[in-house]
């Protein structure tokens, strides 16, 4: 079986000539299905970069990605886009939730993006609200959600597709501890399965123990790969 | 795709306030032009009301003739030359002027006279009240029941009045399809009693009005009345060309034109202001669609849906609401001008579809140009 993630030479650069900075330089690894992988670093480490070239979010400027073993930056730019809406779930750091929508809706549009029936996919996605604990919110806009509420509502949109792949970027940066620690248990109880993989990058060193292997990434590329604290 | 739509629809239709500025701007606009268009429509409409009512095939008429009220002479050699031309069934000459009659309460009014050719009367109208033989009888005339009927004092058959010192008689009433533009009332009479009545320069023919044995006759009809110096016309020509002089001379068209313009772009900016500022605010979450999976096209149909659909809604309010106004307004002021017709509606449709046109495609392009990763990376 092909590994989740297989990364070879990723290089990405912003700006031209005297202006270029490398963001991420030469960036090679792989991540399984099963695991959680954190990627941690300072700001401006190149992580969400990394991580957006790993997703099909954006083009490297050199290197490859296989996810599953299909090299994703050989596809049409619309497979790449199909890519994403069938592959990868994305749990943004502030949501992006449609506020005119409710939860359901908010939660079915990856369903609807898939051209699925529509009563369909909002029963659908209320199957995953209840997953997430938010089963008599569903009819509610998303501000009627407290921030922990809101990040689960985020998470049943990114899972409603069934990803192979996970991505987080800085899922409780602005929860407060305890909170954040519930997302992560239900993370790593409900949401991990062995034909999945999830990466998050973090600062927060309150939820390092929810990793399964944590990438350490300092001035775009990596410094260490440790074992997590939880094995 | 349908899915997709009816994503579109809710987050247009839910965001309540920006969903009606919207429909405001583009009913407001629609109103207007519609409005506008509708009145210049109607004004035409009863400029050539005489054209329409006589319904005469081919008009002869001098060629500086922009309208009917104002009609220039012609000598009566014309007639007999029109008469002998090849192609021509029959011609026969019509008197259209001017006059003051004197009501049974004292009060003047001024009125259209149409004489009609007395052996055949050519043009005649339809009666409601009287036979049109009476059109003979000494001092008879029949008066228009249009909208400027009640200024002569709402005469019946036999109503009496006076014109020129010459007693004048009602005979039968009349319905016309067009009334007419002055806000006049118009009686109908015989061509030589016409002419006995009213006081004339020396010719006394105001039209010709031709039959031609075929339309093919009518081209050569046409070059053969150039060649006594005036101008032949078939009907549409005609209305085409008293059109024309108000559209082009008269500054009427240009006002109206500058108002349709004023109406659209104001129903432009607001619309398209609102569609804009709706895109803005919403143009992480079109990002995060982007992440998502959506693809590019996807997304121009759903912001073209939702330009379209407001469009399309204001469009139907803002006829609905220009119907409503104009058939009131009809129901107070009789002589009230406006026509909504096909093509005041087709044009106020396109306007309509521009303003979509246009406030989509900044939506679009802004859309299309965000980065998923910039969304990702906020
Ligand atoms: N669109 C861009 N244009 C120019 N420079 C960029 C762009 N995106 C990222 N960079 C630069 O690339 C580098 C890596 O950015 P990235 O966002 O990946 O860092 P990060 O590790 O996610 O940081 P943080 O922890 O603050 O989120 C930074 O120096 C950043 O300034
Ligand atoms: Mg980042």
């Amino acid at each position: 079986m092909a590994p989740a993630i297989s990364a070879n030479k990723l290089t990405k650069w912003f700006g031209e000539g005297d202006l270029r900075a490398f963001a991420v330089r030469e960036v090679s690894f792989e991540a399984y299905f099963g695991e959680i992988l954190f990627i941690v670093g300072p700001s401006g480490s190149g992580k969400t970069t990394l991580l957006s070239m790993i997703s099909g979010i954006l083009r490297p400027n050199s290197g490859t990605v296989a996810i599953d073993g299909v090299d994703i930056w050989k596809l049409a730019s619309d497979q790449i886009a199909e890519f994403r809406l069938n592959k990868v779930g994305f749990v943004f750091q502030d949501y992006h939730l449609f506020p005119r929508l409710t939860t359901a809706e908010n939660v079915a549009i990856p369903l609807i993006l898939k051209k699925q029936n529509w009563d369909e996919s909002i029963k659908k996605a209320a199957y995953y609200l209840e997953i997430v604990g938010l089963k008599n919110k569903a009819e509610l806009p998303p501000v009627k959600l407290s921030g922990g509420e809101q990040q689960r509502v985020a998470l049943a949109r990114a899972l409603v597709s069934q990803p192979d792949l996970m991505i987080f970027d800085e899922p409780t940066a602005s929860l407060d501890g305890d909170t954040g620690r519930r997302i992560m248990d239900f993370v790593k109880n409900n949401i991990l399965t062995d034909k999945r993989c999830i990466l998050i990058v973090t600062h927060d060193s309150r939820i390092f123990e929810y990793a399964d292997r944590m990438m350490k990434m300092e001035d775009g590329k990596i410094v260490g790969i440790e074992k997590g604290r939880n094995d | 795709m349908k899915g997709i739509l009816k994503l579109a629809f809710k987050l247009l239709v839910n965001d309540k306030g920006k969903y009606a500025a919207l429909l405001v701007g583009i009913t407001f606009a629609v109103f207007l032009m519609v409005q506008m268009t509708s009145i210049f429509s109607g004004i035409l409409a009863k400029a050539s009301s005489t054209v329409i009512n006589l319904g005469a095939k081919v008009w002869v008429l001098d060629p500086a003739v922009n309208n009917v009220a104002n009609s220039i002479p012609m000598p009566d050699y014309v007639l007999n030359a029109v008469r002998s031309i090849d192609g021509v069934e029959y011609a026969v000459p019509m008197y259209s002027g001017g006059a003051l009659v004197k009501l049974k309460s004292g009060v003047f009014q001024s009125v259209t006279i149409l004489g009609l050719d007395d052996n055949s009367l050519v043009g005649r109208p339809e009666l409601i009240e009287g036979k049109i033989e009476d059109i003979y009888a000494e001092n008879a005339f029949i008066v228009v029941d249009d909208a400027e009927i009640s200024k002569l004092e709402h005469p019946r058959t036999g109503t009496e009045f006076e014109l020129n010192d010459h007693r004048g008689v009602i005979v039968g009433i009349a319905k016309v399809a067009s009334s007419g533009l002055f806000g006049i009332p118009t009686l109908y009479t015989t061509y030589s009693k016409a002419i006995q009545y009213i006081p004339s320069t020396r010719f006394t023919i105001a039209f010709i009005l031709i039959e031609p044995k075929s339309s093919d006759a009518i081209p050569h009809i046409q070059n053969q009345v150039k060649r006594l110096g005036y101008e032949a016309l078939t009907e549409e020509q005609f209305m085409q060309k008293i059109s024309n002089y108000y559209k082009y001379k008269t500054g009427l068209g240009t006002n109206i034109f500058i108002m349709t313009i004023v109406s659209f772009l104001v129903g432009l900016s607001i619309s398209g202001q609102t569609f804009y500022t709706f895109i803005l605010e919403n143009l992480e979450k079109f990002g995060a669609l982007k992440a998502i999976g959506i693809k590019g096209k996807e997304l121009v149909y759903m912001i073209l849906f939702q330009a379209v659909l407001a469009a399309v809604i204001g469009y139907g309010l803002g006829v609905g609401f220009c119907t409503l106004i104009i058939t009131i307004a009809k129901l107070k002021v009789p002589e009230y001008s406006a026509n909504i017709t096909f093509s005041t509606l087709s044009f106020a449709f396109v306007m309509v579809l521009i303003i979509a046109g246009i406030s989509s495609y900044i939506g679009i392009r802004k859309v299309l140009k965000i980065e998923p990763f910039d969304i990702f990376r906020s």
